[in-house]
């Protein structure tokens, strides 16, 4: 294991207390998506706290690792860590997404520090990433490329043409972590686009492909681990999760993809998290 | 509250898909779009393709040529961006009889910010030959235009937008493709709108009329074909126009109608609209402030005009 037993609990100790400030942000505003944001939290924090090479101070370090989060729409998760890990004061997440906010609906990397790559339109966040593999490799920069997918999002084409040139131009720098939470907007992946046998699609992608727990932060730092060994070939960490992660309501309920957190559920899912 | 012009969508599609031609496709986002109302009642013929527009648009293409009415449903701007190539190939060139609606125009999808604003979507649309443009000002227009999209044969791209709109027609209204409709009378200039942005300026010309300034007020919302009589009648008897659109003021409305103006009738024109450039997210009200889209802008900008007059 390459991280420690009181490290792991601390990591656990602010993935509960990030969703806590997310249910707090998203009932405030009553706009934002909570399930996605849920679902991908330990595999943010096992980047940004842990694996990946980041300077608050200096958000475009040459050397720091690039984490696009190519499902955007999970963007207040991600704007919470950034904003405790010091890359802009945490009093910016009172105006998420109001007007002249550095905050955007969908991460803007124009607006916000340590966002690598703008998003929110769903399949071209992947194709964009192995674009950053490809020009790290030329500059002989050997830092890694994160790419944090969502299930779902695997429905765009692009995802799939982007997964063929990483394979062509063998971008082992490139290691995708997917959001395995089996839920997308509409309903269940089962039912609006189901994807039997993902392993192996993935392999005759050309990806080398991992699974995790994506809720287990020795796990995910594990299979980073292995992802970084491997060579020629891009990596996909399937990361399996569940969406809403953490509010008994919300988990595996499409319904709660982007709807705003009315006042009754809002004071459940704080009690549920502990939060009050 | 009233109605949301997406709920007016839904309740039409349900309403006129009684006709077994009709088809309707969506790219995950039916609760958004509305179109899920259609299919839960028909699931037979709704299509639900995933997170893939231009899978969708392409498909639906598939569907036009072998009889079919179908109707693609998405955020406007993926429609007319991942939709594109499919749109120009199959609905443009081919005019085989595909119903491209794009919900969530303008800045309706406020708070999702610039990614999920459409914008430009007119100015796309509107270069492609043989497609028609139409936006829809209000419920009772929706209404109309989605039966217009069943009976009459070609490829039609429809703008909706997120949420309400202020009520411009009263129920049971006619509309004619290429006609501006003329929603208030006036003489001193001439207004010409499309979409919610026809209840903002009829706001506007009451802000006018407390002035003395007397505003004709034309809906365009039939952006192709456009109603160049309309526009030249306009430029003849108020002698000064202003286009008003929540759009890019590059290639949309405010264009459309200065070419009829350039070829026709040159009279000073004014444009409301985005000012070639992205906004932001927020409530959707803060945005028409700051951008200079609601009543009290589109006042300054016709007294502006005026000046020019
Ligand atoms: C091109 C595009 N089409 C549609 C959408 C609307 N949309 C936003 S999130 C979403 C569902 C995403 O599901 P998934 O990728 O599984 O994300 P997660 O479950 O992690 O939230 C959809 C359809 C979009 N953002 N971009
Ligand atoms: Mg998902």
């Amino acid at each position: 294991m390459s991280i420690t037993k009181e490290r792991i609990t601390e990591l656990e100790k602010i993935c509960n207390d990030l969703r806590i400030d997310l249910i707090k942000m998203l009932h405030d505003k009553q706009t934002g998506h909570p399930g996605g944001s849920l679902s991908v939290c330990e595999i943010l924090v096992t980047l940004m706290y842990e694996k990946a090479k980041l300077d608050p101070t200096n958000p475009a370090w040459e050397e720091r690792d690039r984490i696009i989060m190519t499902k955007g729409h999970a963007a207040p998760m991600q704007y919470l860590i950034l904003g405790k890990l010091g890359f802009f004061p945490e009093e910016e997440f009172a105006s998420f997404r109001q007007i002249n906010s550095i905050l955007q609906g969908h991460p803007c990397m124009n607006s916000t520090p340590g966002i690598e790559l703008t998003s929110g339109p769903l399949g071209i966040g992947l194709p964009a990433a192995v674009g950053v593999a490809c020009s790290l490799k030329l500059d002989k920069n050997d830092s890694y490329v994160y790419a944090i997918l969502g299930d779902g999002e695997l429905n765009e084409g692009a995802v799939w043409e982007a997964m063929m040139s990483a394979s062509k131009f063998k971008t082992d720098n490139l290691i995708c972590i997917l959001d395995n939470n089996g839920v997308q907007l509409d309903g269940t992946r089962d039912e609006i686009m189901p994807l039997d046998n993902l392993r192996e699609r993935f392999e005759s992608f050309g990806m080398k492909v991992f699974e995790a727990d994506g809720h287990d932060i020795a796990d995910l730092c594990d299979k980073i681990d292995e992802a970084k060994t491997v060579k020629d070939q891009p990596v996909m960490i399937m990361a399996n999760t569940v969406k809403g992660k953490g509010v008994s309501f919300m988990e595996g309920k499409s319904a709660w993809h982007g709807n705003p957190i009315g006042d009754d559920f809002y004071e459940q899912a704080l009690k549920e998290l502990g939060g009050k | 509250m009233g109605k949301a012009l997406r709920d007016y969508y839904g309740e039409a599609l349900l309403k006129y898909g009684s006709d077994e031609r009709v088809v309707v496709l969506d790219s995950d986002v039916s609760g958004s779009t509305k179109s899920k109302i259609f299919g839960d009642k028909y699931p037979e013929r709704f299509f639900n393709v995933g997170i893939a527009e231009e899978n969708m648009v392409a498909m639906s293409a598939g569907f036009a040529k072998e009889g079919k009415i179908p109707f693609t449903n998405t955020f406007a701007v993926f429609l007319t961006t991942n939709g594109l190539l499919a749109a120009r190939t199959f609905a443009s060139y081919s005019k085989l009889n595909m119903k491209m609606m794009g919900g969530y125009g303008g800045l309706s999808d406020s708070y999702d910010g610039p990614t999920h604003h459409a914008l430009e979507d007119i100015a796309v649309m509107r270069s492609l030959p043989n497609v028609e443009v139409l936006v829809a000002s209000d419920g009772v227009l929706v209404d109309w235009l989605v039966q217009y999209c069943i009976n009459h044969y070609g490829p039609v791209y429809v703008r909706l937008s997120r949420g309400e709109a202020k009520p411009v027609y009263s129920e049971g209204e006619q509309f004619e493709i290429g006609k501006a409709k003329k929603v208030r009378e006036g003489e001193d200039l001439t207004i010409i709108s499309c979409g919610v942005m026809t209840g903002e300026s009829l706001e506007a010309a009451k802000l006018l009329s407390e002035m003395g300034i007397e505003a004709r007020v034309l809906d365009m919302f039939s952006i192709k074909p456009i109603d160049e009589q309309a526009i030249i009648e306009a430029a003849n008897e108020t002698g000064a126009i202003l286009s008003v659109e929540e759009h890019n003021i590059i290639g949309g409305l405010g264009s459309a109608v200065a070419e009829v103006l350039v070829a026709n009738k040159p009279v000073p024109q004014g444009f409301v609209g985005m000012k070639d450039q992205h906004a932001e997210c927020g409530d959707y009200d803060d945005l028409f402030e700051k951008y200079k889209l609601n009543p009290n802008a589109i006042k300054e900008a016709a007294i502006e005009l005026l000046k020019r007059k």
